[in-house]
């Protein structure tokens, strides 16, 4: 373990994030964000999804250091009463929940049909491609608004509130798969002819060994930076989502459906309402993709 | 110099054009769930067919009685009614409207699926007399036929025959029929193209009788486009940029800045629409809870803890902003037989609600879940996230079930609810309107209980109601002053407020301001 950590720190990795302030910056912004998610039942001051705890006699007040604000909601409250504060901490949860899975989702999808398509190569590599180059013409939250359309007039309305959360994952998912595809195939192309996969195969390995043990982790390099630039984009498409009202269940709002239901209360004057929400998404979005531009330079040696 | 001729053609000629199009684009929140003039007894439906339809006797901007398409009428015996009709009035598609329409159009409303049947529900039969001569036969001698007959509109029969559309959809069973997308009035406007939800236009109907009569010579609107936008912001948005004339529910948060935006007005006035949260009590277990083998809101004592649960004050100032009027009973003071003493609320008591529910049983509360609809009354969504959160913490845990209005009503008319809000409007403008249709037994016919989609049932309700029905003067009077107590103790309903609806429109468009919430363009004016 120490063995792993001392090899880290002399890595180019580690040498070109040190020398990074923004980076270091947006990894700092990055772990707040999630360490906010992750910890938001300790930390939270008041738990949003418990009405009981409600009181509409403090909806509308603005933020702690407004004259008619209120210590105990340091971002002041929304129409019902809920703290903006602990709406934000918990909404981030599901936006980084939905972030993850759909871009774990897409990785693993457009990973293993990339792989199959460079390696297996032929009339699965055309039909394949031919799919990921349609769905590459449509804008993917079209796609996205797509499948969760059809989801929604498929299943009755109170099944679908119950899986909102894996629809609204795999719709995200399913529409950013052709990026991870097309990448893993030209790696794979390359790699399929080298000299150590064709002694594997001359030794009698099995092809879905060969790609999995050999070809994957030759490939996966810019893998990991197409993922880390997605999850930014899958955060924004949950919000998208959302903010149209077609994402998650509003009984559990992500980021997207606080800015929407702030939104409403722009034009009077409830400012807070909408923009600390949106300020949370900007923080977060931004910082990964800093971090995802970082990690492209540092693993490419040609732009050193 | 030819150049400038023509220039100044150009300019008559667009500025003809201008004067000539007189257009209101018109938004609201939500979209009318059918065109079927007797399918759905919602204002969000009537308020764009009593522009394409009329029925035989009209309102006045006070919303009293007028001559519609028929020019008088007569109580001839106590159960027959004699109608004598306009002449020389065509449909929007060429046929003549003659009595036998009228028969049509009454049998067609009193159909199995149609919604209209409060209205309707003493006539025995229409009959002809004349083409322009029309009987209704009750069957016990009605008074105020032709307050209901107001909200009855005229069909061709033909037309609908051939079409077949001689019933009314059945928006139950979410049936598709011709009237659900077309329609073929006598009215002020036709429909010229309809896209479901987004967007409905209508055109002036320069045929149409009523332009030569007093209240409509200055009206000239000569187009209506209807666009239902969902988003408060959005609304307001399009609005203040000119995208839109006339918003008919802004968001109430946004009302302070409207009355100070240049060139917009707000009219203001009081709805006659009351608000409440309906249980189902006829169901031995509910289909929305925890609870199983009962069903708690049959018991009075759960009925009440709910209703000490809500702080309608709170409601009132926050959610409401302070437009709406809380109220204990069940119509709005507007309503003939309304009685003061009777409109008083049980007083917000979490204490009082929590002993309630032990005592009934449930020392720990239950769960149910609550349906509402998110686009039909002013603030509803809101309304019941906030009635949510109040019934949580007395321990009865809910779930807020908010869907647009047109799979809400579908909801709830099949009973496929536990408890829900609902806000009704009085017509008629009388108490018999709202206890039949919401708390007479609802027993299949026609008129009673049409609206009781709790199924509460009460002899001694039943029993009232028939008394109001039947007698007149103080006699009816002291029926629903005790009905009216009836409804305050056994609590069948938790009445919420009375709506106060601001209209807001553009400066140049002048139309009155209508309590009953339906917009009348017939008495527009483009400046």
């Amino acid at each position: 373990m120490s063995g792993a950590i001392a090899r880290f720190r002399d890595s180019d990795l580690w040498w070109s994030f040190k020398r990074s302030p923004v980076t270091i910056l947006s990894a700092v912004v990055a772990l707040i964000c999630v360490g906010g998610a992750l910890l938001a039942p300790f930390i939270a001051p008041h738990d949003p999804f418990d009405l009981a705890s409600l009181n509409l006699g403090d909806a509308f007040k603005p933020p702690a250091w407004d004259e008619m604000g209120d210590a105990i909601y340091p971002l002041g409250t929304d129409d019902q009463g809920r703290d903006v504060l602990s709406a934000i901490l918990y909404g981030a949860r599901i936006s980084l929940l939905v972030g993850f899975c759909a871009t774990a989702f897409a990785t693993i999808f457009g990973v293993s049909l990339g792989l199959l398509a460079g390696y297996i190569g032929g009339a699965v590599d055309s039909v394949l491609m031919r799919i990921a180059d349609i769905q590459l013409t449509f804008p993917s939250i079209l796609v996205a608004l797509l499948v969760d359309g059809v989801v929604r007039a498929a299943v009755p309305r109170e099944v679908h509130d119950q899986i909102a959360l894996f629809v609204v994952v795999f719709a995200i998912g399913i529409s950013e798969w052709p990026k991870f595809a097309r990448t893993v195939r030209g790696s794979t192309l390359v790699e399929r002819n080298k000299e150590y996969v064709l002694a594997a195969r001359v030794i009698g390995v099995p092809s879905l060994r060969i790609m999995a043990s050999h070809v994957l982790p030759n490939v996966l390099g810019p893998v990991l930076v197409i993922a880390t630039l997605n999850l930014g984009l899958a955060i924004l498409a949950e919000a998208t989502l959302s903010f149209l009202g077609v994402g998650v269940p509003p009984t559990q709002p992500s980021l997207g459906t606080l800015i929407r239901i702030g939104n409403d209360f722009l034009f009077s004057g409830e400012w807070w309402i909408a923009i600390f929400p949106g300020l949370s998404l900007v923080a977060m979005v931004l910082s990964v993709n800093l971090l995802g531009d970082w990690l492209r330079d540092a693993l490419n040696p040609k732009l050193r | 110099m030819r150049k400038w001729a023509l220039a100044a053609a150009m300019a008559a000629l667009f500025g003809m054009g201008a004067a000539e199009a007189r257009t209101v684009r018109w938004a609201a929140s939500g979209d009318p769930n059918t065109m079927d003039p007797h399918s759905q007894n919602v204002g969000t439906v009537t308020m764009v067919l009593q522009q394409i339809y009329d029925a035989l006797i009209a309102r006045n901007p006070q919303l009293g009685l007028a001559p519609g398409l028929a020019t008088r009428w007569e109580q001839q015996e106590p159960n027959r009614w004699r109608f004598w009709l306009r002449d020389g009035v065509r449909f929007h598609e060429g046929e003549a409207f003659t009595a036998d329409d009228v028969v049509f159009s009454i049998t067609r409303a009193l159909a199995p699926t149609s919604n209209f049947g409060i209205f309707v529900d003493t006539i025995e039969r229409a009959e002809q007399v004349e083409p322009l001569v029309v009987d209704i036969i009750t069957k016990t001698p009605d008074p105020i036929l032709p307050n209901k007959l107001a909200s009855i509109f005229m069909m061709s029969r033909s037309w609908s025959e051939r079409n077949n559309a001689p019933r009314p959809q059945n928006t139950r069973a979410r049936e598709e029929i011709f009237t659900v997308r077309n329609t073929n009035g006598t009215g002020a406007f036709r429909l010229q193209s309809r896209e479901a939800d987004v967007r409905t236009v209508l055109a002036r109907n320069a045929d149409w009788w009523g332009w030569r009569e007093e209240d409509s010579r200055e009206a000239n609107v000569t187009e209506i486009v209807f666009r239902p936008i969902g988003s408060d912001a959005t609304r307001i948005a399009a609005l203040l940029s000119g995208e839109v004339d006339f918003v008919l529910d802004p968001p109430l948060q946004d009302l302070t800045r409207l009355r100070a935006a240049q060139g917009i007005r707000v009219l203001e006035g009081p709805e006659v629409r009351s608000l409440y949260l309906v249980f189902d009590t006829h169901r031995d277990e509910l289909l929305y809870s925890d609870v199983r083998g009962r069903n708690p809101f049959r018991d009075l004592r759960v009925r009440q803890a709910l209703y000490h649960a809500v702080d309608i004050q709170a409601i009132h100032r926050t959610t409401m902003r302070g437009q709406s009027v809380p109220t204990g009973t069940l119509f709005p003071p507007q309503v003939n037989g309304y009685v003061q003493a009777e409109d008083v609320r049980l007083p917000h008591d979490q204490a009082r609600a929590r002993a309630l529910l032990t005592e009934a049983g449930y020392p720990n509360g239950f769960q149910i879940t609550l349906d509402c609809s998110n686009n039909r009354y002013i603030n509803d969504e809101q309304i019941c996230q906030a009635i949510a959160a109040m019934w949580a913490r007395v321990g009865v845990r809910t779930q807020l079930n908010a869907m647009p209005l047109a799979p809400f009503f579908a909801k709830i008319q099949r009973e496929d609810t536990s408890v829900y809000m609902l806000g009704w409007g009085v017509p008629t403008l009388d108490a018999l309107y709202s206890f039949q249709s919401l708390l007479a037994t609802r027993n299949g016919a026609q008129g009673d209980g049409i609206w009781n989609y709790g199924r509460y049932s009460n002899p001694q309700m039943d029993a009232l109601i028939q008394r109001m029905k039947t007698e007149t003067g103080e006699a009816r009077q002291a029926a629903v002053t005790e009905a009216l107590r009836l409804y305050r103790t056994d609590v069948p309903h938790i009445p919420l407020h009375h709506q106060m609806i601001p209209w807001a429109l553009r400066a140049h468009i002048q139309m009155p301001h209508m309590a009953n919430n339906q917009p009348f363009f017939r008495w527009a004016r483009v400046n």
